[in-house]
């Protein structure tokens, strides 16, 4: 079902941990459909990501994809982080089954909810940041009777 | 491997493919044909069908082949709908059934049936005097499931069997995961209609049943021959069929061993999962409960996250989880006997077969320990809960 990109980063996730104050935190997703991702991020003066770790809560697709969108977005500037999408990261793990793309969809929206707690704490805009949703889930498709 | 998905399949028996074998070469015949091969193969059937009538203390002539448990259901639905609607379109059942079960009255409440959906008790008990309370002039059927597939709960069918028949309401049993575990009479526990699939005893796939007692007007499902009396038209899959009543043969000479080793089994592996697993809940009845089922939700953790993990140390689970289930709820059963949503998705369903040996189930607890352990380790509620308890 997975690649083995993803079943790789979900047996020996990249950057798995927390980080103590750190530049900027976000979470996103909720409990009810069974993800939840938290991101820390370290940044540096000139705007670096020094160090970044995460912790999730959910299946297979969405601890690979923290772990990948971490590796994508660590020693790189707020602004090519920014160019981290979801399609990004889906292409880096060699795709992902069509129920799992809103995993995909998590992972961007963590790295923005970090980096918008950042751009808070520091009191800057950052260009082409919005404020995160809190909820990311595409809609089911329901049966028909 | 060690294989703990009993509930989702098994093992077809070696002497069930063995009995299977000669109708896909030489006995090919077609049972409605007047020739030696085909009389042959009628022979079979009708045996098969002899031996799974007596299993339930029924006539051969009650016993209906379909494709499948969830086929059965659908025709026990269906055609009970049909066929007395006249009489009133009020259905009751249970928010814990089967798929096959809920969508096919879903499927009714569009066609203008009425479904009360009744609650259960957080051990996923059905109560009977719900079910008493919630009969009217115009129900016409009620039916719950013998057994519940993820958390073994038994119901007290004999109970709401005796209900139904003091009402003069129909009574149909899911008992798609009972039937082979337990025994079943189905004219002492008052059940008119019963649906069961091969595959969950050591049968083949792609065979089921469904009892239906002399005497009820039951629309045909399949029209065309005159096969199964006309009511589900089609050439028998014979083989299947055979496969069938081998492995009734098999689960009756078998039931008492089986389950003494089972639930045996089953209690040692929940003492320990209970002892040892911090933060855990057992789900479904302690008692009344399947001899092979363990359903356990760990608090923090995703369960196909601790599927794929077990996988990997060639342990065979399954899950409760959304992601398992290729939508995004929970599952339904665990929903209903109240877990929170994120306790559903931490669910773990161990089902076991009388081949289980105590040596698996020590390797199986400790995988489970390091597993939970380690997706706590990663998990952010677990984070958040660790910080709130300081």
């Amino acid at each position: 079902m997975y690649s083995e990109k993803v079943m790789d980063h979900f047996e020996h996730p990249r950057n798995m941990g927390v980080i103590e104050n750190p530049s900027g935190v976000g979470t996103v997703g909720n409990a009810k459909c069974g993800d939840i991702m938290r991101i820390f991020l370290d940044i540096d003066e000139e705007g670096i990501i020094q160090d970044v770790k995460f912790k999730t809560f959910g299946c297979g697709a969405a601890v690979a994809t923290s772990s990948m969108a971490t590796e994508l977005v660590k020693g790189k500037t707020v602004q090519e982080a920014m160019q981290v999408t979801n399609k990004v990261v889906m292409e880096a793990l060699d795709g992902l089954p069509p129920v799992k793309v809103h995993c995909s969809l998590l992972a961007e929206e963590a790295i923005h909810a970090a980096l918008w707690d950042y751009a808070e704490k520091k009191r800057i805009t950052i260009e082409g940041l919005q404020k995160p949703k809190a909820d990311i889930h595409e809609e089911e498709e329901k049966e028909e009777f | 491997m060690i294989y703990l998905d009993n509930a989702a399949t098994t093992r077809t028996a070696p002497e069930v493919v063995e009995a299977m074998l000669p109708y896909f070469s030489d006995c090919f015949g077609n049972p409605s044909s007047i020739y030696g091969p085909g009389s042959k193969a009628k022979k079979a059937v009708n045996e098969a069908r002899h031996t799974i009538a007596e299993s339930l203390g029924v006539k051969p002539e009650e016993i209906y082949f379909t494709a499948g448990g969830s086929e059965a259901d659908n025709w026990a639905l269906k055609a009970t709908a049909e066929g007395y609607e006249h009489k009133g379109k009020h259905i009751i059942t249970s928010k814990i059934e089967h798929h096959a079960v809920l969508h096919t009255c879903k499927y009714l409440e569009k066609r203008g049936f009425e479904i009360t959906y009744l609650d259960v008790d957080t051990e996923g008990k059905v109560s009977p005097k719900a079910v008493e309370d919630a009969i009217r002039p115009d129900t016409i059927l009620i039916s719950i499931m013998f057994a519940n597939n993820e958390i073994g709960t038994i119901e007290p069918i004999g109970e709401i069997g005796a209900i139904a028949k003091k009402h003069g309401v129909l009574f149909h049993t899911d008992a798609v995961q009972a039937y082979g575990q337990l025994p079943i009479s189905a004219e002492a526990l008052g059940i008119d209609m019963l649906s069961a699939s091969a595959h969950k005893l050591n049968g083949p796939k792609g065979i089921g049943f469904l009892y239906i007692r002399n005497g009820l007007k039951l629309r045909s499902l399949i029209h065309g021959g005159a096969q199964e009396r006309s009511r589900r038209a089609g050439t028998e899959n014979v083989p299947a069929i055979v496969g069938f009543g081998a492995a009734v043969e098999r689960a009756q000479r078998l039931m008492e061993e089986k389950q003494t080793k089972e639930s045996m089994l089953r209690d040692y592996l929940i003492e320990r999962i209970e002892t040892e697993v911090p933060y855990c809940r057992l789900n479904g009845h302690r008692k009344d409960r399947l001899p092979n089922n363990v359903n356990f939700s760990f608090s923090f953790i995703e369960g196909e996250s601790l599927l794929i993990m077990l996988d990997m140390k060639g342990i065979c689970a399954s899950s409760g989880s959304a992601c398992t289930s290729g939508s995004l709820d929970p599952s339904h059963v665990l929903l209903a006997i109240g877990l929170k949503h994120e306790e559903a998705h931490g669910s773990l369903r161990l089902t076991l077969s009388e081949e289980n040996t105590k040596e698996e189930l020590d390797v199986v607890v400790e995988a489970v320990k390091s597993i939970v352990e380690r997706l706590r380790e990663m998990s952010p509620l677990y984070e958040d809960f660790l910080q709130q308890g300081q």
